[in-house]
């Protein structure tokens, strides 16, 4: 059994990018503990010289010509739907 | 409701008339909580053009519904999430164009799980779905509200999408049938991104002609979704004859609904009399594809995910200082329990130290399940089974445990993982009278023959 503690869970919400609150963090716990105790059983399976399968279409390297493409889908269309705005450019707090 | 009824009424009417009322009925059916935006304004004015010549093709005046993570244009596109609440959707989802280029008229947006994240829509940022049969039970999901306008015959099709069921599912709980086509065979441009790897979109429909249809409008080559195949879906007139069809005994022990078990060994006997050959088999490695999807799904989403940040579009929280607290407290405003929760597990599997064990070794295990597949499809044409092991459960009952609610997923996510054709379509109904699905399963691009085989089964 996978037990996940409660700097685990900060951790992976940390890696996640979600602030969590108290509640959450002790259902949270518990669930990915179980979670991970249940998905675990692969782990008895023998899997030497089996090939993993990322995707399953057998498609390789689609190319399409370097071309711009016009969706007509203008700059201010875009930028309307961002919370924040200035000078046709989105607004974000300060990094540094 | 069929489409071809439907046409009826447009031209006994008009598709003015015929959209007016679609979308009183869709008002009367407020209690299901099946749509969460209506897109009257827009689909008035189609209808109009459909009455005025401007609009013509195969579906002229047809009115459908999409699942609310499809991109479509006269209300916002919510993923039934706070995160994109108010999210208006610059441009629509290929198959929404193809749809609109032969005529359909979208009327409204239905509900999911939050970010198709769930079986059951009680994940929904806005409330859950309530099923067309009995309104104390889950409509499904996650594309349970889509199911739900089809059973309760307010339009004659609407789309959804199925990583792991989430189209399957909901058609056998609300008596319908669902389609989940060949990965790859309609474009997914324009679609939320759950799992890239096992993403599809399809539709539901009262009838299999219906499904027939509208796959075949949707099918084909996207250059914008590169993961796409050239059209290869062309639909059957005629059904194979003695086809060879593999019942898969796992999904049939005693821990299987006994009205489910009932239907689906009716509905063989139902294909037997039709000269079919049913034989028993097994798919030993269905036992581990759980715990398969539950790893690379996870992984897949928390990628998928990422991009929900607060900057670009959809919700920004309020009164923060740095850039890190703006992503923390976005994304926990934005998700529901079940979309951290997931996200959370896929951050863990594909973390260093955790990547071999988890991630990759599912990865591996997906490889023997398809095997698997393939030397069954080397003598079969097609398997067959029970969708879900249950018919609708209470709202409320599996909430508590997601183990619990993972498990139903258990018939329906090993074609997920394989990229394979499956269709639920209705097989009668339990004791007490909730609908039942019985899935048809077939190897890669035989969706038209597995579609005819189904419709040489429905009852006139």
């Amino acid at each position: 059994m996978t037990q996940i503690t409660r700097d685990d869970v900060l951790h992976l919400a940390q890696l996640s990018s979600l602030e969590l609150n108290d509640s959450e963090i002790n259902e949270l716990q518990t669930d990915i503990s179980n979670i991970l105790g249940y998905v675990q059983q692969l782990s008895k399976l023998d899997t030497t010289g089996v090939e993993p399968t990322y995707q399953v279409t057998g498609l390789k390297n689609v190319w399409r010509d370097d071309k711009v493409i016009d969706y007509g889908i203008s700059r201010e269309e875009l930028l309307k739907r961002a919370p924040e705005s200035r000078d046709n450019q989105v607004k974000v707090p300060k990094v540094l | 409701m069929t489409i071809s009824e439907i046409k009826d009424q447009i031209k006994a009417s008009s598709a003015r008339v015929v959209v007016e009322k679609v979308i009183a009925k869709a008002r009367e059916k407020a209690e299901y909580h099946a749509l969460l935006n209506l897109t009257e304004e827009r689909a008035l004015q189609r209808a109009d053009d459909v009455d005025a010549g401007k609009i013509t093709g195969k579906l002229a005046g047809v009115p459908f519904v999409v699942k609310d993570n499809f991109l479509a244009f006269g209300a916002p596109t919510t993923a039934a999430s706070k995160m994109l609440e108010n999210f208006d959707a610059p441009l629509q989802a290929t198959a929404v164009e193809k749809l609109e280029a032969e005529g359909a008229i979208c009327i409204g947006k239905s509900n999911l799980d939050a970010f198709a994240h769930g079986g059951s829509t009680e994940n929904s940022a806005f409330g859950p779905t309530k099923n067309a049969y009995d309104t104390t039970r889950v409509s499904g999901g996650s594309s349970g509200g889509s199911a739900v306008v089809t059973a309760l015959d307010i339009v004659p099709f609407a789309l959804g999408s199925d990583t792991g069921g989430s189209i399957r599912q909901p058609a056998s709980f609300n008596g319908v049938v669902g389609v989940k086509p060949t990965y790859g065979m309609i474009s997914r441009y324009g679609v939320v991104a759950m799992a890239s790897s096992t993403d599809v979109i399809g539709s539901f429909t009262t009838n299999v002609a219906d499904a027939e249809l509208v796959s075949s409008i949707m099918a084909g080559r996207d250059d914008r979704d590169m993961t796409t195949l050239p059209d290869f879906f062309q639909i059957q007139n005629d059904v194979k004859l003695g086809q060879k069809i593999g019942l898969i005994k796992d999904f049939m022990t005693d821990g299987v609904d006994a009205d489910v078990r009932a239907r689906v060994n009716e509905y063989v006997e139902g294909l037997k009399a039709k000269g079919h050959i049913i034989e028993e088999v097994s798919l030993p490695m269905a036992e581990y594809a759980l715990a398969i999807y539950y790893i690379i799904v996870p992984a897949e989403l928390s990628s998928n995910l990422a991009r929900y940040d607060g900057i670009r579009y959809g919700h920004r929280a309020e009164g923060i200082k740095t850039l890190a607290e703006l992503y923390g407290r976005t994304r926990d405003q934005g998700f529901v329990t079940e979309n951290k929760r997931r996200i959370m597990i896929g951050s863990y599997v594909l973390s260093s130290g955790y990547f071999d064990a988890y991630y990759l070794q599912a990865q591996k295990v997906r490889t023997l399940l398809i095997n698997e597949f393939n030397e069954l499809f080397s003598k079969y044409d097609v398997l067959i089974g029970p969708v879900a092991p249950t018919p609708a459960f209470k709202l409320g009952e599996n909430t508590a445990d997601p183990i619990k609610m993972y498990l139903g997923d258990i018939m329906t996510v090993p074609t997920s993982l394989a990229g394979l054709p499956a269709i639920s379509v209705p097989a009668g109904r339990s004791e007490s009278g909730l609908p039942i699905g019985v899935q048809l399963m077939g190897p890669s691009q035989s969706d038209a023959r597995l579609l005819a085989l189904a419709r040489s089964m429905e009852v006139k």
